[in-house]
Parts: structure tokens; C-alpha cells; sequence
């Protein structure tokens, strides 16, 4: 790869993000070096200690490739992430989680009291009689001291600020981000908004199961897939699998390891909603005339927001549960 | 989207008396037969409430569920789908799609905490008017004591 003439500032950030993201930083390899060489880090709690302090006294797009992991969950990431903005020429939402809200992005099933009466009341290993649960603002000894707000309900980075490019996964696989960093660093990138380094398909595209259009007859929980056929579809054999609504770019990798893809790459190109895609995606593979049967079959499937939005949440067009009104019917 | 709103969504006209909810509820009804039973309904001078703003599509199986989630985010307070009777779909099998897709979607959006009436797939013919009039009826009814949905409350402002 040709060197610029000046090494590059690259900067790493981590928002309600699990670290994985980080690590799959290095699941490049040796190719870590290259990048070492080709670029100074000037931001990257997971590695080194930074103060934001620090950030701030950088001059405005002083960070020429800030990588932001993480969906946005309280008061603190969507600071950092203005912040962020400010300081960085290309900002780049990496990851499943600050690209579509992720794992996180799950707690939008629930309110922001039914979580915190479950973290600081009601789970097995809490001992808490005097119901304390964290303020954002609390005085000691004439200290006062803060803490970010949590919000109801969990957003994705481009609600929040405008985001350059988009790398998904959950984490993403290393050639995806091999071939971000190499399209970052050629500096041949697509127009602003875009998906870099994965595919612009579906998963079924790059899958080398084959369709057999068997007929389904019920769907499996992940406990029943015993040794499911090597070759054939784990749709048609009754394994749940987002493949169908999922972008490409992963090469199949957890369908290669006998397991159904779970959607972490996101919906494909020009789609908003992926579990929309996915509920219609089910409709169309079942292949049944028969009404009773249709209605048997989907009855069967358990949690299908969880399993269809399982890393999508924040870019649903409901976004989250209903807070109004609803609340207690779902008790 | 038609305007067929009253005092409980326009604020503007909250100076008059408190008129009765008035639902807005999308219709998706297909080209063959719930489209042709409502212009029949119409030509037949077939009485019912002027909620329902009708999208018409070539096959019920048309309806992406995601034309659903975005008609809920954007303000529709129900959705109606309509397609020929199972068997009897232009295209052979759309309806059994469709009866699988609205299926799994109403399981999906009870997660998201939407009362069931809020949704509802039917099957009307072509000569069915008065079936047509009378789920339009039903329908607007049972939303109408649902109450407005403004899902967009749930996440604005943050």
C-alpha cells in the first residue's frame, strides 16, 4: 500500500458498546502493523488512557479517521459523539451497534424504570433496601458530583450526528474491515452516507446452501437444531436464518459453522426496516396452502421482534415498545 | 394522507365544541377484490365511515409489512388489509403469503405493545359490498375506542 505523505490520525471510541468492537480491530492480524505505520492514534479508551480533556483540546477535524463503536444510551455518548463530530474529518460508525443500535438497542422492548427496577432491585444477586438508584446529580461534602442521564430509549449515532460511513457487524468480520481501511487510506471512497466495506446483496448471495424448495413444517428453537443437513437451506429445514434479509459481506461465516445467520450486518441496500423484510421474507418461504397449517406454523415461533430485530432496534420504524398506554397490558 | 382529522388531532379547531375521536386508519386493498367490492360499495350508495384511506395494490401480498410499521411511525392510528378469499387470489397463492406475513406481524407488533385490533387482515370478494361496509364499520368503531395511537410520542422528544 502507498504511504501518504503525513501519517494519519486515527481515533477509536467506544459508546454502549460491549468492547468487541475493539478487539476486532486486531482480528486483522499482522495487518495491524501496516496500519501502526500508516497512522498515529490520538484517541482509543479501550488501549490507552485518554481524557477528554485532551479531545477537546484538539483543534476542530484535527482526527482525520475517528471510528465510533457503540449505540447511543445516555446523556454522555451523545455528548461525546457531537464532540466527536466536531474534531473529525470522516466520521465512521463502525459496528452494528452505533450503525443500527445492536444488542443495546434491545432494551427499546423496555422502559427505563422496567430496567432499572430489574438492575437495581429485582435481579437474584441485588441487595438493595433502600431502593438507591443513580441520580444524575448528587452533592458530598460540598463536592457536587454527575453522572449522564440514562435515556428511555437507545438511538443509533447517525440520529444524532451526521455520520460519514457505515461499517456493520457485529463485530465486523476482518476482511470488512480490512477493506474499509484500505478504501479510508486510498482515500477512493464512495459518496458520504455510504456502506463501506461489505457487500451491497444478501447473505443467501454469498451462501453456499442450496434451495431445494422443501416444504416447512414447522420452525425449530435453537435447542432442537440437531445436526441439521450440511447442504440444504437452514430456512427450509425450519432454522430460523435472517440470511434472507441480512446485507452481505460476513462470506456466511456463522452459516459456514452450522449456525443461522442472525442479522448483524444489517438490511440490505435500499432497505430501511430489516424484521419487516424478515416477517416477509417468512410469509414467502413457507409454501403452504393451507390456512390451519400457516397459522400452526407461525404460531410456533417465539420472540420473532427479538429474533427479526435482534441487532436492528434503533433502525426499525417503531424504534421502540409502546410507552403510552400500553404498559399494562404487557405485564 | 387525506385530511379526515377532528378536534383531537388539530389543535386549531379545539375552539369548537369537543367533537368524538375520529381514528385514521390505512386501508391496502387489493386490485381484484376488496378494491372492486369498495367502488361497488360506492356506486351502490353503501353507507360507511370515511376513516379508512384506501391504498389500492395489485395483490395483498403486495403489503410489505413494512408499509404497516411505517404507517403506524406516521401517524395511522390502524391498518386494514383486504385481499380475495384464500384459494381464490388472482396470483394463485399472494393471499397465502399475506395470511402468513400479517400473521407473524401482528405477533410481532404485540411485542411492540399494540393492541390486536389495530391491525386486521380480511378477505372480501368482489361482490362482498356489504361484508366491505360493514368490517370498514367495525373497524373504525373498535380503533375509535382504542384511542389515538401517536406512536411518535413514544421517542419524541428524546
Amino acid at each position: 500500500m502507498e504511504q501518504p505523505k503525513e501519517k494519519l490520525k486515527l481515533g477509536v471510541y467506544w459508546a454502549a458498546s460491549c468492547g468487541g468492537c475493539d478487539i476486532s480491530m486486531l482480528e486483522i492480524g499482522e495487518k495491524i502493523l501496516t496500519v501502526d505505520s500508516l497512522a498515529d492514534i490520538v484517541l482509543w479508551p479501550c488501549i490507552a488512557d485518554f481524557k477528554y480533556k485532551d479531545v477537546k483540546a484538539y483543534p476542530d477535524k484535527y482526527i482525520d479517521v475517528m471510528f465510533f463503536n457503540g449505540a447511543i444510551r445516555n446523556s454522555e455518548a451523545e455528548e461525546i459523539a457531537h464532540l466527536l463530530r466536531e474534531k473529525s474529518k470522516i466520521l465512521i460508525a463502525y459496528g452494528s451497534c452505533s450503525y443500527e443500535g445492536g444488542i443495546p438497542a434491545l432494551a427499546n422492548f423496555y422502559s427505563k424504570q422496567e430496567i432499572f427496577d430489574r438492575a437495581y432491585h429485582e435481579s437474584q444477586s441485588t441487595v438493595n433496601p433502600d431502593r438507591i438508584e443513580p441520580k444524575t446529580k448528587h452533592t458530598e461534602n460540598g463536592y457536587e458530583l454527575y453522572l449522564p442521564e440514562f435515556w428511555e430509549t437507545v438511538r443509533k449515532l447517525s440520529d444524532i450526528v451526521d455520520v460519514d460511513y457505515f461499517i456493520p457487524g457485529c463485530p465486523p468480520a476482518e476482511n470488512t474491515t480490512w477493506s474499509a481501511i484500505e478504501a479510508i487510506v486510498s482515500g477512493q471512497l464512495p459518496p458520504v452516507g455510504s456502506i463501506i466495506g461489505a457487500g451491497n446483496k444478501s447473505v443467501c448471495d454469498e451462501c453456499p446452501r442450496e434451495r431445494k424448495e422443501t416444504k416447512i413444517k414447522r420452525f425449530k428453537r435453537p435447542h432442537e437444531y440437531v445436526a441439521p443437513d450440511p447442504e440444504q437451506c437452514l430456512l427450509e429445514q425450519g432454522i430460523i436464518c435472517l440470511g434472507p434479509a441480512t446485507r452481505s459481506g460476513c462470506e456466511a461465516r456463522c452459516i459456514n459453522s452450522g449456525m443461522p445467520c442472525r442479522g448483524c450486518y444489517g438490511p440490505c441496500a435500499d432497505v430501511y426496516d430489516q424484521g419487516a423484510k424478515m416477517i416477509s421474507a417468512i410469509g414467502s418461504v413457507l409454501e403452504s396452502e393451507d390456512g390451519e397449517e400457516i397459522q400452526r406454523v407461525i404460531d410456533e415461533i417465539m420472540d420473532p421482534a427479538g429474533l427479526f430485530y435482534r441487532f436492528s432496534m434503533s433502525h426499525s420504524y417503531l424504534l421502540r415498545r409502546r410507552l403510552v398506554g400500553a404498559k399494562e397490558e404487557m405485564k | 394522507m387525506a385530511d379526515i382529522t377532528t378536534a383531537e388531532k388539530s389543535p386549531a379547531k379545539l375552539t369548537k365544541e369537543v367533537v368524538r375521536f375520529e381514528p385514521r386508519i390505512i386501508g391496502f386493498l387489493c386490485w381484484w377484490c376488496s378494491y372492486a367490492a369498495s367502488d361497488m360499495a360506492g356506486t351502490s350508495r353503501l353507507k360507511y365511515p370515511p376513516n379508512v384511506s384506501i391504498i389500492r395494490v395489485m395483490c395483498s401480498s403486495r403489503v410489505d409489512p413494512a408499509f404497516v410499521m411505517r404507517a403506524f411511525a406516521e401517524g395511522a392510528d390502524g391498518v386494514l388489509i383486504a385481499g380475495c378469499h384464500l384459494g381464490e387470489c388472482h396470483y394463485v397463492s399472494g393471499n397465502y403469503k399475506t395470511a402468513a406475513r400479517i400473521s407473524l406481524l401482528k405477533k410481532t407488533l404485540a411485542q411492540f405493545g399494540f393492541e390486536d385490533d389495530r391491525i386486521r387482515l380480511e378477505w372480501i370478494s368482489a361482490g362482498e359490498i356489504r361484508k366491505f361496509s360493514k368490517v370498514i364499520t367495525d373497524m373504525t368503531e373498535k380503533v375509535r375506542n382504542l384511542g389515538p395511537l401517536n406512536w411518535r410520542e413514544n421517542f419524541e422528544p428524546k
